[in-house]
């Protein structure tokens, strides 16, 4: 092994190291607060995110015999994935030590997750790429359960350990299918031996293609695999829910994007049309039953699954400019659901605080927190000029120039659908009584923190010129 | 008859049903739930195997044991998260995971 591949995945090894550093340090700090671990947890990732930005190149280069790729498009994923784990943190301290679940586990399981994220982004082959979703999906599962006296906590463990038990089994039936008709698990071999034999592209591929895709819509929480996602996102305390609903996601897009368009890209045709229907049925469930909702965890699953389709559209039209939407959109996304779950995390008292009514009146006991929630509801609604508007518009773009003007008609309606229940939250924040009228405190760090998130909502949306060149030159 | 790679893959294709229909029909014990998750990956490693035979590459063999080692992790995570749901319930029937709906 030489020094280049050492440098290359400097990041992850780091990570371990630390990872090893914070569980043995945890073991003797003392008190409530945790302070040491919170704190130790931080550094890691700043080193982390440190050494992905001195180590990223700019072209493509392969690792590790080529089952570990580093290329620009790894290290836009990897660092927003850090910075929404430190967010996540930084939100989560004053939650926890008030629920008296300020553990060294919550921080062990989440960097345990990051690494299983950093490893699926930089994947070249499908052994790695499941290693690290495995890496993720067991720390998330942890994760979930974390709060061990909570039955509604458990029964969502266990909902979201059955189907992701499952998703991991379908992924690798397809993927074993992969190898064996194609006899190589790395990507751009797949790739060379399909383009060179087109005889390959027949019945056994497409049948564990299949198998591919209901995992990778499993793993996104796309409708018809989107059973457990609601009731992960309503069971798990709102830490967690935060961790789950950001960084996973990109390294979600990471695993469709590396197995179907570096991997598969050459049986394009095959693949679309699953994708398209799956986009299709999350964009209208995913906004439909999101109406229905009551809790406004559950509600925030369901939008979740809506911009899945999104996400999902952007991918299925197979070019350039759509990939880089989608990569856009989920970028953009993430930041707004880190937002909207740190806001929720501010308002919960000793109770969950996770009701639809628990906004009722919040202008009212705190216009700061009203007014960054409004900025994400607008946000996530799409309406200009926050952020939302342009991921939007861009994957709309995409769709309708890759010639499925029809579908684009689908992803507006269902849009405008989806406006009426983020327009709830603002109407219940803004001209509803409180149900009472103490006032919500929030600590200056955390104000901080998600004043700078809600802006951010603002500010790429009158200016997303920047983020969206990066997000084009990153896929060339 | 000569026992080729077909047949290893429709042994391997019927546990894998087996282990799917399992856990959709059976609708009382979560442990033997996590006994068809176990016997999906086995279908999935039988099927590697053979694969690997049949090629001759290595590489499906190498995959099999990471497939096992996971399989271990997991199992004991769920084995993890059932003794918290018993000690939450009292009961680990999967009819009775119906908290949440909506």
């Amino acid at each position: 092994m030489d020094m280049q591949t050492i440098f290359s995945a400097s990041a992850e090894i780091f990570l371990v190291i630390m990872i090893c550093a914070v569980l043995i340090v945890d073991l003797f700090v003392e008190g409530e607060e945790r302070k040491v671990t919170f704190w130790l947890s931080l550094a890691s990732l700043l080193g982390t995110a440190l050494l992905v930005l001195n180590n990223t190149p700019e072209s493509r280069e392969f690792i590790f015999d080529g089952s570990y790729v580093n290329d620009p498009l790894a290290g836009l994923l990897k660092i927003a994935s850090i910075i929404m784990v430190g967010i996540g943190f930084i939100y989560s301290r004053k939650y926890l030590i008030k629920n008296n679940l300020m553990k060294g586990e919550f921080f062990l399981l989440s960097l345990f997750g990051l690494l299983g994220m950093l490893i699926m982004i930089s994947a070249n082959s499908l052994l790695i790429m499941y290693l690290g979703l495995e890496t993720l999906s067991l720390s998330l599962y942890a994760l979930v359960a974390f709060d061990r006296n909570s039955s509604i906590a458990a029964e969502s463990a266990m909902k979201y350990f059955i189907l992701g038990a499952i998703a991991s089994g379908s992924l690798l039936y397809g993927i074993s299918w992969i190898y064996g008709v194609t006899g190589s698990l790395e990507f751009n071999e797949i790739a060379l031996s399909i383009s060179q034999d087109s005889s390959l592209n027949s019945l056994p591929l497409w049948f564990g293609m299949a198998f591919v895709v209901v995992g990778i819509a499993f793993k996104f929480g796309a409708v018809p695999f989107h059973m457990w996602l609601p009731d992960v996102y309503q069971g798990a305390r709102t830490p967690v829910t935060l961790f789950i609903a950001t960084a996973p996601k990109l390294a979600a897009f990471a695993l469709i994007y590396r197995i179907l368009v570096d991997g598969l890209g050459g049986v394009q045709d095959a693949w679309q049309g699953t994708i398209m229907i799956v986009s299709l049925l999350s964009l209208i469930l995913g906004n439909v039953v999101a109406i229905a909702q009551t809790n406004i965890k559950r509600m925030l699953g369901y939008s979740a699954i809506g911009h899945v389709g999104f996400i999902f559209a952007g991918i299925f039209t197979g070019t350039q400019i759509g990939y880089s939407a989608a990569l856009f959109y989920s970028l953009t996304y993430i930041i707004m659901a880190a937002g909207a779950f740190g806001v929720l995390i501010a308002l919960s008292d000793e109770e969950q605080g996770d009701q639809l009514e628990d906004l009722k009146g919040l202008s009212q006991r705190n216009p700061w927190l009203a007014g960054i929630m409004l900025f994400i509801m607008l946000g996530m609604a799409g309406i200009p000029p926050w952020v939302g508007f342009f991921a939007k518009l861009d994957i709309i773009n995409a769709v309708v120039d890759a010639g499925f003007a029809g579908f684009a008609v689908v992803m507006v309606l269902t849009s405008v659908i989806g406006a009426f229940y983020y327009l709830r939250v603002i109407w219940f924040m803004y001209f509803e009584k409180a149900q009472e009228s103490k006032a919500i405190v929030v600590s200056r760090d955390i104000g901080a923190v998600l004043s700078l998130n809600g802006l951010l909502v603002l500010a790429l949306g009158l200016f997303p010129g920047a983020l969206m060149q990066l997000c084009i030159s990153v896929m060339n | 008859m000569v026992i080729g790679l077909d047949h290893y893959l429709i042994i391997s294709a019927v546990l894998f049903t087996l282990a799917i229909a399992g856990i959709f029909i059976n609708r009382k014990n979560l442990i033997l739930l996590l006994m068809c998750i176990e016997l999906m990956l086995l279908a999935v490693n039988f099927n590697f195997i053979a694969f690997s035979r049949h090629l001759g590459d290595e590489t499906g063999q190498v995959f099999v044991f990471f497939i096992l080692t996971v399989a271990a992790a997991e199992a004991a995570i769920g084995l993890a998260i059932l003794v918290v749901l018993f000690r939450n319930r009292r009961s680990i029937n999967v009819n009775e995971l119906d908290e949440m709906k909506g």
